[in-house]
């Protein structure tokens, strides 16, 4: 009786699910323009593949209702917020922009967008080479983005690059795809910026392929106002000797999830992934990581911070994968979370798959609440309760903030994260 | 210095404490008045720590019973925060890391809320700069330890002359200085003794933890307190300090033995 009740259940969710994205689809303009094969592809895959359920082991903790609360359709070219000036020494291109992102922008030089022929060449291989081109995310990124910000980067890049997106109002959909093609020895430092507001849904796909011996730096500030919602994908492919240093910072979603994806097609290759992610009210922040060593001497630092207050609910899970071929490799990952009231919930996961013999790989995760001898401490010298909690809230936060690239600042992250901005 | 007709600054009667279920202090007794240097010694466990700590407002500690008034005042009717800005501080035995709260950002907050209570204007990021770069000489600390996370990776030396350089600033009324000599070389020890020296004044007082007589060589005390089994077992000046370092604590431990049998 229980069993075929559950069986009911489950099949209206399924129903649900898929009526979600029939309808998603119908309201997508027919494909067109340079991506049009790929939208193609993309809802073709849709419609074949609903919306995942917790029942599948990637989504256990992540309930999609506030996804499935929305109706989102393609949102036109956007309008500008009331932004900060971009910081100096950074360049900031406007995703939404009505027309060319580009148009009137001069890029810096070490960059160049990609041709026609090459973005058809490239656009997707890194997501088939971190296995993930058919993750529902992506499809749905792929069934609906109308452009990619496609460039080159051929040699060491002075100014930041700060691409900004803002999902603004009610069933709108901002879908944004970005393609990076680091050459060898070639840097870059990006911000990326990504605002939702309203009954919004934000997709977000970056592919990165990192030649031998380049550097990139990827910021990514994800500020939402619940009821919207942000899935993010960042897919990266490493060349030997090239650094990947991506720092992550979400606050406000009703749901955010993030989830980057990292090979080192043949090790020798450093990455660093810092995140921070806040969860209060009832939202759910959820963090996907996996990282592939594919060659031997590969180096892994990673850090994972999560605040959860309220009925907020933070998801991390961390994969790291080390094969036979990956000996040598260095890999720490840490996930530091702060609970902070009893209806907040904290999930996280170290997932590592080792099969190399010759290996260093640490782990760890710790859950508290603020500490009662820091707070002691600080209310020892005169600061009241609540001040000596946000400061230490906002020492928290700030590790992971001060590594997010410079022109971050200009944003006021930690005020806007705390809710004082 | 001692004077008979110096305002009394700490009044501490019958004091009786606990952590969890068990009974630390047992009936403190102690008056300090203005401009006094008082020691309280012991060995470990004798309830030294717990008492600077009940003093503070430390949660973890429950008052059973007596009193203690501040300046005429029920101190243990105050939050932790409202005892710092009357004037009462603790130097920690351990000075708490607190990584990503820069130290400089830390001390400006604490020196203002102390400041507000006595009436003083607080201080903008220049003007206090000005201040702790005065300060700082009191207990030769390097500037850059302003700009570094409070505490955080810093020496036993070094955090504990960034107590003091807290105690510089907050300009108490009552220090009490926790076991400040613990984990510190020789050199350390004269520059945190020579800036309490630097600080005690004719209107404050001082409170030293100790088990060592070395503190005592460097920091004169008027009166020395002999801690053990949560109550002060003897009181008598410096030379008590050295008859301690001389007969250790043996002849305490039979005290109190008989103490407790009565």
């Amino acid at each position: 009786m229980v069993a075929a009740m559950s069986n009911s259940a489950s099949n209206s969710a399924a129903v649900a699910a898929s009526s979600w994205v029939t309808t998603f689809l119908e309201r997508l303009p027919a494909p067109a323009g340079e991506l049009e094969a790929v939208q193609w592809r993309g809802r073709e895959a849709l419609s074949r593949q609903p919306l995942p359920t917790r029942r599948q082991e990637d989504w256990r903790f992540t309930d999609l209702a506030p996804l499935t609360a929305l109706t989102p359709a393609l949102a036109p070219a956007g309008e500008q917020g009331s932004w900060p000036e971009p910081a100096a020494g950074a360049v900031r291109l406007w995703l939404d922009a009505p027309g060319d992102p580009l148009a009137g922008q001069s890029l810096p030089a070490g960059i160049s967008l990609l041709g026609a022929d090459e973005v058809q060449q490239a656009l997707g291989h890194t997501l088939a080479a971190c296995n993930c081109e058919q993750h529902w995310p992506v499809e749905l990124n792929q069934a609906s983005a109308p452009r990619v910000l496609a460039l080159r980067v051929s040699a060491v890049v002075a100014p930041i690059l700060e691409l900004v997106s803002q999902a603004a109002g009610d069933g709108v959909m901002r879908p944004v795809r970005v393609l990076l093609l680091l050459e060898e020895k070639a840097s870059l430092e990006v911000l990326q910026v990504q605002l939702g507001s309203g009954s919004s849904l934000t997709s977000l796909v970056i592919e990165a392929h990192l030649g031998r011996e380049s550097t990139l730096r990827h910021g990514l500030l994800a500020l939402g106002e619940s009821p919207a919602c942000f899935l993010g994908h960042l897919a990266v492919e490493q060349e030997p000797r090239s650094l990947l240093e991506s720092v992550w910072a979400s606050h406000g979603w009703a749901l955010s999830r993030f989830e980057p994806r990292v090979v080192q097609v043949d090790g020798e290759a450093t990455t660093s992934l810092k995140a921070l992610q806040l969860a209060d009210g009832q939202q759910l922040a959820d963090t996907h990581s996996r990282v592939e060593f594919r060659g031997p001497e590969g180096q892994l630092d990673q850090l994972h911070k999560a605040i959860a207050d309220d009925r907020g609910r933070s998801v991390f899970n961390g994969a790291v994968k080390v094969p036979r071929a990956a000996q040598r490799t260095n890999a720490s990952q840490l996930s530091r979370n702060l609970l902070l009231s009893n209806q907040a919930r904290i999930d996280t996961k170290p997932e590592l798959e080792i099969v190399a013999d010759d290996v260093r790989c640490a782990h760890g995760a710790t859950v508290s609440r603020l500490q009662t001898d820091e707070l002691f401490y600080l209310q020892s010298r005169g600061l009241s309760a609540a001040v000596a909690a946000g400061l230490l809230k906002r020492g928290f936060c700030e590790e992971v903030l001060r590594a997010l690239p410079a022109a971050a600042a200009a944003w006021r992250p930690l005020q806007r994260l705390l809710g004082e901005a | 210095m001692i004077r008979p007709d110096a305002d009394t600054l700490l009044e501490i009667v019958d004091l009786q404490a606990r952590v969890e279920d068990k009974p630390i202090l047992k009936g403190v007794n102690l008056t300090i008045k203005a401009g006094e240097i008082h020691a309280v010694m012991g060995r470990n466990g004798s309830g030294k720590s717990t008492l600077s700590k009940v003093l503070a407002g430390h949660p973890a500690y429950t008052v059973t019973g007596g009193s203690v008034l501040y300046r005429g005042a029920n101190l243990l009717d105050l939050e932790p925060e409202q005892r710092a800005r009357l004037g009462l501080f603790l130097g920690f035995q351990y000075p708490v890391e607190i990584p990503g709260v820069s130290n400089l950002e830390f001390l400006r907050v604490s020196t203002n809320a102390r400041r507000g209570e006595k009436g003083e204007e607080e201080l903008d990021t220049f003007a206090f700069e000005d201040l702790v770069r005065e300060r700082l000489q009191v207990v030769q600390m390097d500037p850059a330890f302003l700009e570094r996370s409070v505490n955080e990776g810093f020496s036993g030396g070094e955090k504990k002359r960034n107590e003091i350089l807290q105690m510089a600033l907050l300009d108490p009324l009552v220090a009490i200085l926790d076991e400040t000599d613990s984990g510190l070389d020789i050199d350390a020890l004269r520059i945190v003794a020579g800036g309490v020296n630097h600080l005690a004044s004719p209107d404050n007082a001082t409170l030293l933890i100790t088990h060592y007589q070395r503190l005592l060589d460097v920091i004169t005390p008027d009166y020395v307190h002999v801690m053990a089994g949560g109550r002060i077992l003897r009181t008598g000046g410096k030379e008590l300090a050295l008859e301690l370092e001389d007969r250790g604590y043996d002849w305490v431990d039979q005290e109190l033995a008989v103490l407790e049998v009565a």
